[in-house]
């Protein structure tokens, strides 16, 4: 269902041209209230004036996570404080936070954007909306909130935690819609199981997960365990919260990115070079509407692809794939860039082996050599040499395929490859910094 | 200082009045309609929309109290279909279930309007940057400021509750100006700022907006002191909206119910007879705007005075006292709202026996503990040391769960709970307020 | 092979455990073997008596929380490692010990140690296997 006919069908280049009306707009309004663009636009020898196309913006300095902090906590604001109505942050890894401020029509754009994914995604008025994002600094939990309220559907603003409490919730009050991290839903199932209830009882129809990544595996198994149509939301309290991009319910085929408010890129993280639509790459964003914090060209470190085909929903914005991982995690192997993520891919797929693997990258006579470590698990066990041999040789072909490198692959044991909470490690790079 | 809304809140009584008479009807008639509870209340006791002719007609129908709310979950009480409800909340429930509530789009609109009023009497204005420590989620407190102070165009910081460390640096960062939490937590902070070295002078915070639990005029004045600000009471209860039923001017002589939203009555909780003005009693209220969620005559159990005379500030809205306790059993325990009965049903639960408990309610360093002491008996005996704890534990993770407050459960031998007439006393409240 | 133990829950607060000796004692029961495990709030005591069941019904009686358990009491060589292999063969067997306390008589050369095992025949049955010497229940409690 659409919830903005117009702009959500708009055609390409009525898109286009509202792209660089507002793109001029907005570089104006920063070179003008924030000292940092003045400053970095001047050190790059660019202003406003010359972004005559789209194209120009490639010319314009690129905004970094690290400038946010540089200009904690309200450097960054091109308005001034009495006309922000919000304040987010988003959770610094090291240190401060990242702050955010959104004026009134920021928080009605966001409520908009919120509202057509909602509704992208399937939910509608008579929906009653479990709302179950951390409310607070974080983005997620009022993003959806007034997204929700927008669309008109009955919002539980639940919050995270207390896991019983938040299942008798949703059965009693038949909540239709979820909305947290994808994790967070199996967790949801799982309990739902140990309380011993039938998950056919709830009303659950769709739910709407993001603010950390999930595989399309990942996705299978939400559905199956919760009995529910699983949708991919993407978003950053830095560009806005979630509600940048959303699958439509249609296709379940890359995220439309709400293009009248956004404007993506993909560049090569290594040389800033803005790469054609369907290469991959980093995603790149420029608000366009933003008043309270609009950020140009701003890294968002994550990985895909833009996807220009027209969808089969009808909405004329451009998707981008579901993520495959961050720049961060890159690594560059004989000129080639690779990230474990793809690794990932072909390994999930071969039955003789468990989901734990090892990259190991080392510099030989100068060339780049890379070794994957799996754990073979007992369907592969065999006295035979010959079938464990034919194993790795298939996952050295499949990479190869995929990637065009060759690597070298070595089966481990089971449980050998060391396990940590959370993030798993999984590159160990031993070439010398260069 | 500015008024919201004067034409409103300054209106002259006679016409106030008149628009009272006038959504007191409607309001009656839609709920009759559309309510089942209302209706078969409304036949039980012999009366129609219909009869009320005036103002003090309403005495002559029936309550409506915290168990219908319970038999009528989880949407029973509800006016108006599920889709054209906005938002849900809840509140804590006599039982395991909680209260639920359910708001229009109207509803939330006049929420907003209610809390800007009130916010604005507390003297917060566009330039403020509001706090907002109450914790996030189907608790309305949060919710509710968190809009007023949007629609009055002040920087909200969604903070939520707890971390008081994080809440510290936001707001030295972030310039906080305005603080809104319970009245307990702001001497929390006090006590952390101290600690710390920081003088409350070194922070930009001018007005405290504090609700959701009891205090006292001696609390006002250490907060206050302590904080170097404004420290501002007001009122309100997620039955009948959540906050912004009633809030304090700047002149502090009793919060201002919104009458034209509401219409106040104080009773005898005992009879159930209404009281002339200025007496001290429960107060009762009647929604007059609610769409989704009309309440005829709730018994708050909170325990008032009412107070008409024309207030200096201007406003013509009569003046609730601060509450002077209940006439239930209910405790406010770091502003959630606690029956015995949920946790007297938890225990019943894992025992599978009436259980003899106790509640021991006290306030250390400004936080409000609950200490549940629960007589031994074979069934919940081990002799084991390690099942034993486990026991304690899981009954400790089941109240939190439940209840929304963390409780110390404490075993003790069976017959210690001093008892009268046979049965033990279910609470021992040791906060000094 | 096995032995009837009371366990009592008492609050830590003074004179709870006088109470608990002085109820048994005026009712003619002997006291042969205790343990005391505590927390800042309550304590389990475990107590081996002459006569059992009249222990726990003076207690009860009393108002006291009793439970009736069954444990086992097992001869300990008193030289090194005379207790280190009993747990030797407690532990190739896959037994856990809940938990154990020493007796306070000896029974000829020997110590005597009682044992809690979330599983008592399998463990008395790997101890008598192993050549270990398994009390009687009524040697116990007359001893």
């Amino acid at each position: 269902m659409l919830w903005n006919d117009e702009f959500e069908t708009l055609p390409r280049e009525a898109i286009e041209s509202l792209q660089l009306k507002r793109l001029r707009q907005t570089l104006e309004r920063v070179n003008a209230t924030v000292p940092f663009y003045r400053e970095s636009f001047r050190k790059s020898g660019v202003a406003p004036d010359q972004l005559k196309s789209l194209k120009d913006l490639e010319r314009f300095p690129f905004t970094l996570k690290q400038d946010m902090r540089d200009n904690y906590p309200y450097g960054l604001f091109a308005a001034p404080l009495e006309q922000i109505v919000r304040i987010h942050a988003s959770s610094g890894t090291t240190g401060k936070p990242t702050v955010v401020g959104y004026t009134r029509r920021d928080i009605e754009i966001w409520a908009e954007v919120m509202a057509r994914s909602f509704a992208a995604a399937g939910a509608q008025k008579s929906d009653v909306i479990h709302n179950a994002y951390g409310y607070g600094l974080f983005t997620g939990g009022l993003g959806a909130h007034y997204g929700a309220e927008k669309l008109g559907a009955s919002v539980i603003p639940m919050s995270g935690g207390n896991t019983r409490k938040q299942i008798m919730i949703m059965e009693d009050f038949g909540s239709t819609v979820l909305t947290c991290t994808p994790s967070y839903s199996l967790f949801l199932a799982e309990t739902v199981r140990e309380l011993g209830k039938d998950i056919r009882n709830f009303k659950l129809k769709t739910g709407i997960f993001g603010a950390e990544p999930w595989s399309e595996q990942m996705r299978d198994q939400i559905e199956a365990a919760l009995n529910i149509k699983a949708i991919d939301i993407y978003g950053l309290s830095e560009i806005l919260g979630p509600g940048v991009a959303i699958e439509c319910v249609e296709a379940q085929n890359g995220l439309h990115i709400w293009e009248d408010h956004f404007y993506p890129e993909i560049i090569d993280p290594q040389t800033g070079d803005v790469l054609a639509d369907g290469e991959k790459g980093e995603l790149v964003i420029t608000t366009l509407t933003k008043e309270g914090i609009p950020l140009i060209r701003y890294r968002t470190r994550d990985i895909t692809r833009l996807i220009a085909e027209p969808c089969l929903c009808g909405r004329t914005h451009k998707r981008i794939e579901r993520l495959s991982g961050r720049s961060d995690d890159m690594l560059i192997i004989r000129g080639v860039n690779v990230f474990p993520s793809q690794i990932e891919s072909v390994l999930i797929n071969i039955e003789e082996i468990e989901p734990h693997y090892l990259l190991i990258v080392d510099r030989e006579e100068n060339l780049d050599t890379l070794e994957v470590q799996v754990e073979v698990n007992e369907r592969a066990f065999s006295d035979e040499i010959k079938v464990l041999q034919t194993l790795s040789n298939r996952i050295r072909g499949e990479i190869k395929d995929l990637l065009g490198i060759t690597c070298k692959v070595r089966l481990v044991e089971p449980k050998t490859i060391a396990r940590s909470e959370g993030k798993a490690k999984r590159v160990i790079d031993n070439r010398p910094k260069a | 200082m500015t008024i919201w809304n004067p034409m409103r809140e300054c209106m002259a009584r006679p016409q106030l009045e008149r628009l009272q008479l006038t959504s007191l009807r409607s309001t009656l008639e839609r709920a009759y309609r559309s309510v089942t509870c209302y209706q078969n209340k409304f036949w039980e006791a012999g009366v129609a929309p219909e009869d009320l002719r005036e103002l003090g007609d309403l005495a002559h129908f029936p309550f409506t109290t915290k168990e219908d709310l319970r038999l009528n979950y989880p949407y029973g009480m509800f006016a108006v279909p599920l889709r054209e409800v906005v938002r849900i909340h809840s509140s804590s429930g006599t039982t395991g279930k909680p209260t639920v509530v359910g708001y229009t789009h109207n509803d939330l609109n006049t929420w907003t309007e209610l809390v800007s009023r009130m916010m604005s009497a507390a003297g917060v204005t566009a330039d403020d940057i509001v706090h907002i420590a109450f914790g996030y989620g189907l608790f309305t407190g949060a919710f509710g400021l968190h809009y007023g102070a949007e629609r009055i165009g002040a920087s909200v910081i969604p903070m939520s509750s707890g971390n008081t460390e994080k809440q510290v640096m936001i707001m030295q960062d972030y310039q906080s100006s305005a603080l809104v939490c319970t009245p307990s937590y702001a001497l929390t902070l006090a006590d952390y700022l101290q600690k710390k070295g920081i003088s409350a002078d070194t922070l930009k915070l001018r007005v405290g907006l504090f609700g959701a639990e009891p205090w006292s005029e001696e609390m006002r004045r250490e907060v206050e002191a302590r904080l170097g600000i404004i420290a501002i009471d007001n009122y309100g209860l997620s039955e009948v909206m959540g906050p912004g039923v009633a809030g304090e001017c700047q002149h502090k002589c009793g919060m201002h119910i919104f009458e034209d939203h509401f219409i106040p009555e104080i009773i005898n909780p005992e009879t159930g007879k209404v009281l002339p003005a200025g007496a001290a009693g429960e107060l009762v209220l009647t929604t007059l705007t609610k769409e989704a969620f009309p309440m005829i005559r709730y018994r708050t159990r909170d325990i008032t005075r009412l107070h008409y005379e024309p207030c200096v500030c201007g406003r013509t809205m009569v003046r609730m006292e601060k509450t002077m306790g209940r006439s239930d059993d209910m405790l406010i325990i770091k502003g959630v709202n606690v029956f015995p009965t949920q946790i007297e049903e938890i225990l019943f639960q894992v025992e599978g026996c009436e259980p003899h408990y106790q509640l021991i309610v006290d306030r250390k360093e400004h936080m409000d503990t609950l200490e549940v002491q629960v007589e031994v008996n074979e069934t919940i005996f081990f002799d084991e040391m390690k099942r034993q704890r486990e026991f304690v534990s899981m009954v400790e993770k089941h109240i939190a769960t439940a209840v929304g407050v963390r409780a110390k459960v404490k075993l003790v031998e069976p017959s210690s709970i001093p008892r009268s007439e046979g049965k033990a006393k279910r609470v021992i409240d040791r906060r000094r307020i | 092979m096995k032995v009837d133990q009371i366990s009592i829950f008492i609050e830590n607060k003074s004179g709870r455990l006088a109470e608990v000796t002085r109820v048994i004692g005026e009712a003619g029961v002997n006291i042969r073997a205790l343990s005391l495990a505590d927390t800042s709030d309550f304590g389990i005591l475990r107590l081996i008596v002459d006569k059992a069941d009249l222990a726990r019904d003076v207690l009860k009686d009393k108002g006291f929380t009793v439970n009736k358990t069954q444990v086992v009491g097992v001869e300990v060589p008193d030289r090194p490692l005379g207790l280190s292999r009993i747990l030797q063969v407690l532990d190739e067997s896959r037994i856990n010990v809940e938990y154990m306390y020493a007796f306070v008589e000896r029974c000829g050369e020997n110590a005597v140690i009682i044992f809690r095992f979330d599983n008592l025949e399998e463990a008395i049955e790997a101890l008598t296997a192993n050549g270990i010497n398994v009390l009687p229940g009524e040697r116990i409690s007359g001893m």
